[in-house]
């Protein structure tokens, strides 16, 4: 027997398996990176360096909006060793139990061990200097800096917007942004969050085995984080805080504007809240109490709220009319108190004496003279429907039924009536202007909201255009509004209609008129009254006004809800908030205390 | 002692030099992957690496102590070294320690040894002494199954522990058996085995529905192929085959299938209900079918990865971004292989392979060349057992292997395997030495 020759069955077999893994070695080092790639993956760690959000000032250079940093506690699993846990849990102020939780969550699906989770998001740098000196005792943990949101001067929270952690709908509409970043949800932070933003940075790193980073590839890979860009705002800060507090106890809110600039110089929407509430850990909390606040907070009534007009909307039908040629300065009505109700001693005004006694029928009259123009002679209805449309293209151009190309975030746009709009209420050929006739004087369907009362403000302060209401006049230091800010728009109504306007709204101001009482006697004050009905609740008190009367600084349109007659709470306000621009501050410290000090909340 | 043989003793200095440098790269690999920044003298003896140039030492004195004994010593004392061996398992099974599940360590201090890993020298020596025992034949049955037993006696010890990966280990033998005559067929049945177990593994782990049964596991659908597959060779045998041959073959296929049919029924039946939960995982793992857990895969994808991420060249001493990171948990002693592979790349790799390769070769030469039928079946014993921790160990890291923990020779850190495989290895460059004063 001679077996001699197995010895190269035995030899072929061990190189049949040497040659087995070495081909095996070539497919996965050699023929394809695919199991280098994963590598990389796992032992390159991908740091997001955060940039800065732009800070935001107001128009005079003071900080409304900052950043400040915080600090994330992350853990990377695979890298904890035992530790002591009840020092770790005392030095960071975190039960025993929610630790455990957490770092169980941090391993188990969708979290891997070799990936950082978060431990203690937002941590305040005094929280963070406790433990910071001693955080090396417990490896696999380290922090993660990130900027916050911080609020100098705890005003305009609505105005000014809040930041939060994006969503899954943001993430799967938007994807450049990732999970964790930052995205402003309202206010100027949403309708400039392009230039706040900045742009992420991202640095690769290789940890070397004494624990030292690197950077990959000599940091060629590397993107650094751009700064978000600064805004300077409209907002005067001053002003801003000024009305919050004549707004504090009631509800409502003002709008005021500089009417060659349409730059918002304030806008507050009472009642207000801090807005350093909604920053940091206790965001959630304070926004879902903030939530259910039946006075609803979270509710920009200066954007959002759609209020029927009132009689301020006269000012609006007057300068319709009049381009229409419905009507001259000169066309008298009588008040007949038959058709529609009035108030005070007067029966045949003009059209100036009929705004400043704010005449019903006298307004029913104009509006009746537009609309049944006898353009059909055979129907009152289609006289009516073309009327209205005629109206409504012409009420258009002074801004209402739009959102004025605004930057203010979720701007209503409100109603105005057209003859589609009936058509569809009552029926095709069913209505005609004895219908209708209460948006003669603001009331019925006609919607608006505050920016378009204060806006038609500053068409009839500049006598015939205006610029859409902005917030930010500067992007950058050196920058400017953007480009639709610093164009203005005809609302094609001549310059001398406005004259009889701007003066029945100075006489509104003055002896017998229902704003007498705010006269000031250095300032020149044009403003309306309105009276928004709230059956059965108490009116909606409004004003709206600019000052002075030539070369005009400011428009105001305030309202104060279910606080009664127009002259009695909005008024004073407005002239308080005049005085503060122009003069920084009033002299009738009485007023001032009193309307401070109201409240009217029912 | 003689003395006189001593003075021309004629060592294979090719062979020692090869063992030192698989020893010296096996410990630079220990040092990269176990190392501690904080400790970075080789001397730290705390860590992996310090406790290993301890080892390295203890077996520099296990050589001189075996170079120095007579030759004739392992042959005389073969069965005593065997039952030792033996003695000590039965012993580990009651005080040892257990380490993962098994009771495979003796525990002295800080220390653990592994009677395992020794147990393969006694099995060697006294299997050699059978095979060269004179009127030994091993187509004869009866002392093929005394071979076995002489393997299987320490193998159920081994079994009982429970320590799968050294029982593995074991199945060298058979190699070594077929170099000294048994059948061919054992081989052949052997990896036909493989295949089926494999198929029946695979195809078993699906579930189908069966008309009138509903639904079961899918190892019917193998076992009904292998049944049409037989009757398909039946009818090939009646057709194509001379008259004469036919009736042996229709019983060689007969039993061919009846075997096939119960290997890969038994073997999906014990993958599926008699082992651990975390073996079926290793196994299916391997075989890339659908485990529950994710952390099953976790050893094997991370191996993968760190060879992968190793490159042709690789990332350079100390510079493995995943070796250095830890990502394969105790790199240093199972898994070394993958600490090579991203530090030296596939050019490192392989030339650990192919010294792997060129000591087997080696052992086979000198094995061929002895005079000796004890010390060519004993360097057979080293070449195989060598080779089958090769086989398992590489593939295991490289994914063509289930996960079972066996040492990589020379390699792996841990004193027992690698003064095991050095007392293995100079048992035989003792013998060899000694070759040409040996008449038989």
């Amino acid at each position: 027997m001679n077996n001699d020759n197995r010895r190269y069955t035995f030899l072929f077999i061990v190189g049949t398996i040497c040659v087995i893994y070495i081909v095996r070695l070539f497919a996965l080092q050699v023929a394809t990176s695919e199991w280098k790639n994963k590598g990389s993956r796992l032992t390159e760690r991908e740091v997001v360096v955060y940039p800065s959000r732009g800070n935001i000032f107001d128009r005079n250079g003071k900080v409304l909006v900052t950043n400040q940093t915080v600090y994330d506690l992350m853990v990377l699993p695979k890298e904890v060793l035992p530790f002591d846990t009840l020092e770790f849990c005392k030095l960071v102020n975190l039960p025993y139990d929610e630790l455990k939780e957490i770092l169980k969550k941090s391993t188990t699906y969708p979290n891997v061990k070799y990936k950082p989770s978060p431990v203690i998001k937002q941590m305040l740098p005094e929280e963070y200097a406790l433990f910071a000196e001693r955080l090396y005792k417990f490896p696999g943990f380290f922090v993660q800096a990130r900027t916050l949101r911080t609020y100098p001067e705890s005003l305009g929270s609505l105005l000014l917007g809040d930041v939060g952690e994006v969503n899954k709908d943001i993430l799967e509409k938007h994807p450049d942004y990732r999970k964790g970043d930052y995205i402003g949800l309202n206010g100027i932070e949403k309708s400039y969050e392009k230039e706040l933003r900045g742009k992420r940075g991202i640095k690769y790193v290789y940890r070397d085995n004494l624990g030292v980073e690197h950077s990959v590839a000599n940091g060629q890979l590397d993107s650094a984080a751009q700064e978000g860009v600064d805004l300077y705002a409209t907002i005067d800060a001053e002003l801003q805080k000024y009305g919050e507090q004549l707004m504090q106890n009631k509800r409502g809110c003002i709008v005021a504007i500089e009417p060659s600039t349409g730059e918002i110089l304030a806008l507050v929407s009472a009642p207000t809240f801090d807005p350093n509430l909604l920053v940091g850990r206790a965001r959630g909390q304070n926004f879902s109490a903030l939530a259910k606040d039946p006075l609803k907070p979270l509710f920009n009534r200066a954007t959002q709220a759609q209020y029927r007009p009132g009689s301020i909307f006269k000012l609006a039908q007057s300068l319709t009319a009049l381009q229409l040629g419905s009507i001259t300065k000169d066309t008298r009505i009588a008040c007949n108190r038959g058709l529609i109700g009035c108030h005070g001693a007067h029966s045949m005004d003009d059209l100036e004496m009929a705004i400043v006694h704010s005449c019903n029928p006298y307004f029913r009259g104009v509006l009746q003279r537009v609309v049944e123009a006898n353009r059909d002679p055979n129907s009152r209805a289609k006289d009516a429907a073309i009327g209205l449309s005629i109206w409504n293209e012409q009420i258009r151009k002074l801004g209402f039924g739009s959102n004025l190309g605004s930057d203010l975030p979720g701007m209503k746009k409100g109603n105005v009536p057209s003859a589609e709009y009936y058509n569809k209420k009552y029926g095709v050929e069913a209505w005609n202007f004895s219908t209708i006739y209460s948006i003669a004087i603001g009331e019925g369907e006609m919607l608006i909201n505050p920016v378009q009362m204060c806006n038609l403000v500053c068409i009839i302060a500049n006598r015939g255009f205006y610029v859409p209401p902005h917030t930010v006049r500067q992007i950058g230091r050196d920058g400017s509004a953007r480009a639709e800010y610093v164009t203005r728009v005809d609302v094609g109504v001549k310059p001398e209609y406005f004259e009889t306007v701007v003066n029945a709204m100075e006489k509104v101001v003055g002896p017998g008129g229902t704003a007498n009482s705010i006269k000031l006697s250095d300032i020149v004050i044009c403003g309306k009254t309105g009276t928004v009905q709230n059956e059965p609740r108490e009116d909606h008190s409004v004003f709206v006004c600019f000052a002075p009367k030539e070369n005009p600084k400011i428009a105001l349109a305030v309202y104060v809800e279910y606080a009664g007659f127009g002259g009695t709470w909005a008024a004073p306000i407005s002239s308080l908030m005049i005085e503060k621009y122009l003069k920084g501050g009033t002299t009738n410290k009485g007023r001032e205390e009193l309307i401070m000090n109201a409240k009217i909340l029912n | 002692m003689a003395a006189s043989g001593k003075q021309n003793l004629q060592l294979d200095w090719g062979t020692i030099a090869l063992y030192g440098a698989l020893v010296l790269f096996g410990w630079l690999s220990i040092y990269s992957a176990a190392f501690n920044p904080l400790l970075p003298s080789p001397f730290t003896f705390s860590e992996e690496y310090g406790k290993q140039l301890v080892w390295i030492g203890a077996c520099v004195f296990l050589i001189v102590v075996i170079l120095y004994l007579d030759a004739e010593v392992f042959n005389k004392l073969a069965v005593y070294i065997y039952f030792f061996f033996v003695l000590l398992l039965m012993l580990v099974l009651v005080i040892g320690k257990e380490v993962n599940g098994a009771k495979a360590w003796f525990g002295i201090g800080d220390f653990g040894i592994q009677p395992s890993e020794f147990s393969k020298i006694g099995v060697g020596l006294f299997l050699s002494k059978f095979i060269s025992s004179s009127g030994m034949q091993l187509k004869n049955l009866r002392m093929r199954i005394q071979a076995f037993a002489i393997i299987g006696l320490p193998a159920v010890l081994i079994l009982l522990q429970p320590d799968v990966g050294s029982l593995l280990t074991f199945l060298a033998f058979i190699l070594v058996m077929y170099r000294e005559g048994m059948s061919g067929n054992v081989l052949i049945a052997g990896f036909a085995s493989v295949v089926i177990g494999t198929l029946s593994i695979v195809i078993g782990a699906g579930r189908t529905s069966y008309p009138y049964f509903g639904e079961l596991s899918s190892i019917w659908t193998f076992i009904i192929s292998l049944f049409g597959l037989s009757i398909l060779a039946l009818i090939f045998v009646r057709n194509f085959v001379v008259p004469r041959s036919r009736r042996m073959l229709y019983s060689v296929v007969v039993i061919s299938m009846v075997l096939a049919s119960s290997l890969a029924f038994s073997i999906n039946y014990i993958v599926d209900n008699v082992l651990e939960k975390h073996h079926k995982e290793r196994i299916y793992v391997m075989l890339s079918l659908p485990v529950e857990r994710q952390d099953a895969t976790y050893n094997s994808e991370m191996a993968k990865i760190t060879v992968g991420s190793g490159g042709f060249i690789g990332r350079g001493f100390h510079q493995g971004p995943m070796t250095q990171n830890n990502y394969v948990p105790e790199q240093w002693t199972d898994f070394i292989f993958s600490a090579v592979a991203e530090e030296w790349g596939f050019l490192g790799s392989v030339t650990v392979i192919l010294m792997f390769f060129t000591l087997i070769y080696r052992l086979v030469v000198l094995a061929e060349r002895q005079r000796s039928q004890f010390s060519r079946v004993y360097g057979y014993c080293v070449a195989a057992i060598i080779f089958m921790h090769l086989l398992i160990n590489i593939g295991m890291v490289l994914g063509l292997a289930p996960i079972i923990g066996i040492p990589l020779p020379f390699f792996s850190y841990g004193g027992s395997s690698l003064m095991a495989f050095t007392i293995l290895l100079f048992i035989m460059i003792r013998l060899d030495a000694e070759r040409l004063s040996v008449f038989r």
